[in-house]
């Protein structure tokens, strides 16, 4: 597998800030996996996502999006086309009056022939479940539907990676479930690279690679089964586990021999039952 | 139990009158007592918002009364006035709000507002930032550099600094790193034990609802569909799937485990109660397998 995204010794400290942000991140994010970044606030999560399409550049190090720099300026619009950014607020995310004309929004600053854009606009607007809604006014829509719409206005750009800060913290549980679906099915039927920012543990759950960072460094990077049974250790890190997970581990330490490692609820009732039955 | 909130046949529609008229909500009848925890939940544009904004006189009910401890709100514009030191409304992502240079300044504002006494306006100052655990050494600091559930914290201090009879918080949690959270919620839960006031908890997560209220009330289509404590509210699942809710996960696990032939209680909605429930049937049971 080819990594998509590289970073490499990459050092990361605002300016006029005295302290590092991020401090020495190596990772590779393989194309077509599904990544997520935990982390508490402050961990350094939001500003490495920011590194990844050239918001931000490194203070040292280097990141590298299909091996080009994003250091190199000339290149920086092939790193953006390549890495799509969706944000926490789909409020401050969509410009238009008009669903389909937002998600046209950023083909047309790239100058795409129109009667692509046109095709490109509805495939986005498909992919995300809201072809039906292409001429509705954006805030007329609940929380859940505009970050469909935030989405679609991404993908109306190709990405070959989208890169997700947090985009269910506004949003109701349905809204929250139509958008993690919505980047699942992405990733799992149309190949696309999601890298997802996260509080939510139960939005983990499906993913194919925990990253869990601390203070600028990443203390933990592998299955979520691998990850979460260290139920002690992400406390710790003011992190929390999946209910199904915190709930294996107080019965462990309440004596019940049973595995940490079943996440989803389904799983989780499976090991109780043969426990008990 | 005394009533402090009462509100009667209230409704409310936006844009009345134009094509955009939008019946955000419809015929509310609620009691709310006096120390009572009660969690608010409801899909988006389900019109919890706006009925909070009427709680505090920040909007006008279209049809409708609300009384505070007996007295119209919108009796004359001193009634309204004085109903938004009485009751204190924490929005969305306060901390954009902060606005003033020291976080003492902005914990002071509301107070100061109140024409009280700045002796008086300290001492409610340092009481509040003591509720959400502010240290005094925060006090001469730029609210800005500070962290994120910082600022959240100053900005509820800034509300519980009025003393308010009743506390309303609109998703205090929304963004915030689990510890953050359950810091939060720690605070709101100590400060209406040490208070005795009445708390409007506004919220997305079901489980938070679950393991801090004692009265849920859920909103769907600008009506109040459920009214009830936790454990009658969350007994109806399928009802609330469908309005686009969820039920705390404790109780999705205490299902599954239900439909594999364990006989669980059916009052199940907190990890504890849960993890009880299960210990008591490994107790039982372990020995005769």
């Amino acid at each position: 597998m080819s990594a998509i995204i590289k970073t490499e010794g990459l050092h990361y400290t605002y300016p006029g800030d005295e302290i590092e942000t991020l401090s020495g991140i190596d990772i590779e994010i393989e194309e077509g996996s599904f990544a997520v970044i935990l982390g508490h606030n402050g961990s350094g999560k939001s500003t490495l996502a920011k590194l990844f399409n050239a918001i931000l550049l490194p203070t040292s190090g280097k990141v590298t999006v299909s091996g080009i720099d994003t250091a190199d300026e000339a290149r920086i619009l092939d790193v953006r086309r390549t890495i799509g950014m969706v944000f926490q607020n789909p409020d401050n995310q969509i410009v238009a009056n008009v669903v389909e004309d937002d998600v046209a929004f950023a083909p047309e600053n790239l100058g795409v022939p129109s009667a692509e854009i046109r095709e490109r606009v509805d495939d986005a607007l498909r992919r995300v479940g809201m072809y039906d809604y292409r001429m509705h006014a954006p805030h007329l829509l609940s929380g859940g539907q505009k970050q469909r719409v935030a989405i679609a206005g991404v993908l109306a750009m190709n990405p070959r990676c989208v890169v997700l800060d947090e985009p269910t913290a506004m949003l109701d549980p349905v809204g929250r479930r139509e958008v993690i679906e919505t980047v699942t099915r992405l990733c799992r039927e149309n190949g696309m690279t999601v890298v997802l920012i996260t509080h939510h543990m139960s939005e983990c759950v499906g993913a194919d690679r925990l990253i869990v960072m601390s203070e600028g460094r990443i203390i933990a990077d592998g299955a979520p089964r691998e990850i979460f049974p260290h139920a002690g250790r992400l406390k710790e890190e003011g992190l929390a586990v999946p209910a199904t997970t915190e709930l294996l581990y107080t019965l462990r330490e309440a004596g019940l021999d049973l595995p940490l490692d079943a996440l989803t609820v389904e799983e989780c009732a499976d090991v109780i039952a043969q426990k008990l039955l | 139990m005394d009533c402090v909130i009462r509100i009667e046949a209230l409704s409310h529609i936006y844009s009345r009158g134009t094509p955009f008229e939008k019946v955000a909500i419809e015929d509310i009848n609620l009691e709310i007592y006096k120390g009572q925890m009660v969690g608010l939940i409801g899909h988006t544009g389900s019109g919890k918002s706006t009925f909070i904004q009427h709680l505090n006189g920040l909007l006008a009910p279209t049809t409708g009364r609300i009384f505070y401890e007996g007295a119209d709100i919108f009796a004359s514009k001193t009634a309204t006035r004085d109903v938004r030191f009485k009751v204190g409304l924490v929005f969305q992502y306060p901390e954009y709000q902060l606005f003033e240079e020291t976080v003492y300044r902005d914990i002071a504002f509301g107070p100061k507002n109140m024409k009280l006494s700045e002796a008086e306006v300290d001492e409610r100052v340092r009481e509040a930032a003591q509720f959400v655990g502010i240290p005094e050494e925060l006090f001469e600091k730029s609210p800005l550099e500070l962290s994120g559930g910082q600022k959240r914290r100053i900005a509820i201090a800034g509300v519980i600094a009025m003393r308010p009879g009743v506390l309303i918080l609109d998703e205090p949690t929304a963004g915030l790193d689990p510890s953050g959270c359950e810091g939060i919620l720690q605070n709101i839960v100590d400060y209406r034990r040490k208070t005795g006031s009445t708390v409007i908890l506004v919220t997305h997560s079901m489980d938070d609802a679950a393991r801090i209220a004692e009265r849920i009330i859920v909103f769907a289509d600008g009506r109040v569909a459920m009214d009830g404590a936790p454990e009658a509210v969350f007994s109806r699942a399928d009802e609330l799937l469908a309005m686009g809710l969820d039920v705390p996960a404790p109780t999705s696990i205490a299902k599954a485990l239900r439909q594999k032939g364990l006989s669980l209680p059916d009052a199940i909605y907190t990890l504890d109660q849960l993890r009880d429930a299960v210990l008591a049937l490994a107790g039982g049971g372990g020995e005769t397998c």
